[in-house]
């Protein structure tokens, strides 16, 4: 029973959060300006964060949240470095 | 003590970061996290960073409580908003608050609540006039805001670190 | 594939809920990016999944292995914590960066310092 319970909700969750990553990737698509499409990143690496995750419970090693941990800084750093470019047009001055 | 450990949080902090991230209590990594710790606290001192004391324990947890419950709060606010159940005369815009806290750390931390709560960003300050000013989503009466912020945030942040 | 047969029930039924309220915060603020009609109202969207959505799915994660493995299982908190101090610098930078990229290009989504404009940001 509790097995039912769980795949299902997982399945469900996972096809949630691969809708929010296509409206993100919507976004990025569609943004008229560069800044709107840094926001679509940004939203894309949380979602693919927390996607990531599921997949952890769902196979029930703690590996993925290693994955998950590196997704979040990478988005961090990514996000940052594409804002910093935005504002002065270099990254490091 | 002060030599030794320049920064107590911070490198109490990194040793808790390293025992989560090993997720064991073993002395070796005990030792090890211990290792990291005490470089770290030497590392950020030659920075050079500002002192400041953390006061008040009390104070911090309640904020603590009380930024969560908002956090809550006005995620199902914006929930709403999203959805399209919310006023549809809704109207975004950017709001001046002055701002009395000048302690970096302090500021900092205020920035991080800001930000983090669905609603409300932290979008400039000046730390001459000590005017910030944040872009909310969905802004009713400016004075309300300007209200909120400093009576739930800035004051006991005040308390902790002024 | 986990071993589920071995979670209570109401570990299972609480774990589902967690990951379902999780997944539609983060998809509503995805939707919402979508939704929203500028710039600055549209940065306020994922913020929805960074906090809240992140919060229930870490959750979830840690209730699943905490009953799983029989000892607390604590290291998702990292993460909410790195969340919680990274997407504020993220967004900080980005509205500054797009502040001044508006200054720069004349368009009236600066606010003035007397008068804070009602209406924010560039159109589009």
């Amino acid at each position: 029973m509790s097995a039912v319970v769980l795949i299902w909700s997982l399945s469900i969750a996972q096809a949630l959060l691969a809708l929010a990553s296509v409206c993100a990737v919507i976004r990025i698509i569609r943004g008229p300006r560069a800044q709107d499409r840094v926001v679509g990143v940004d939203a894309l690496f949380v979602n693919a964060m927390l996607l990531v995750l599921t997949f952890g419970i769902r196979s029930g090693t703690s590996l993925y949240f290693e994955a998950a941990l590196v997704i979040s800084l990478l988005g961090f750093a990514g996000t940052l470095a594409l804002a910093k470019f935005l504002m002065r047009g270099e990254v490091i001055e | 003590m002060t030599r030794l450990l320049p920064f107590p949080l911070l490198s109490a902090g990194l040793l808790a970061l390293w025992l989560l991230l090993n997720q064991t209590l073993s002395p070796g990594q005990i030792c090890l996290g211990g290792l990291v710790a005490l470089v770290g606290g030497w590392l950020f001192a030659r920075l050079g960073p500002p002192q400041t004391k953390v006061r008040r324990p009390g104070v911090i947890i309640r904020l603590c409580v009380s930024v969560m419950t908002d956090i809550l709060r006005s995620n199902f606010a914006v929930a709403r908003i999203l959805l399209g159940r919310g006023n549809p005369q809704r109207s975004s815009g950017f709001v001046e608050i002055p701002l009395a806290l000048r302690d970096p750390y302090g500021l900092a931390v205020l920035a991080c609540i800001i930000t983090s709560t669905p609603g409300t960003l932290w979008a400039s300050f000046n730390p001459a006039t000590g005017k910030l000013i944040i872009h909310v989503l969905d802004l009713i009466e400016e004075r309300v805001w300007i209200e909120t912020i400093k009576n739930r945030y800035e004051w006991p942040l005040r308390e902790i670190f002024e | 594939m986990i071993e589920a047969a071995q979670l209570p029930l109401w570990v299972a039924l609480l774990t589902a809920m967690f990951l379902l309220v999780g997944a539609a915060f983060a998809l509503i603020g995805s939707f919402g990016l979508l939704r929203l009609a500028n710039f600055y109202e549209r940065a306020h969207a994922p913020t929805l999944g960074n906090t809240f959505g992140t919060a229930c799915i870490l959750a979830a994660s840690v209730l699943c292995f905490s009953v799983q493995q029989s000892r607390p299982m604590l290291h998702e908190v990292l993460i909410a914590i790195f969340a919680f101090v990274t997407t504020p610098v993220t967004l900080m930078v980005l509205v500054r960066a797009v502040l001044f990229r508006d200054r720069l290009e004349g368009r009236n989504g600066m606010p003035r310092p007397e008068v804070p404009s009602r209406t924010a940001g560039p159109p589009g």
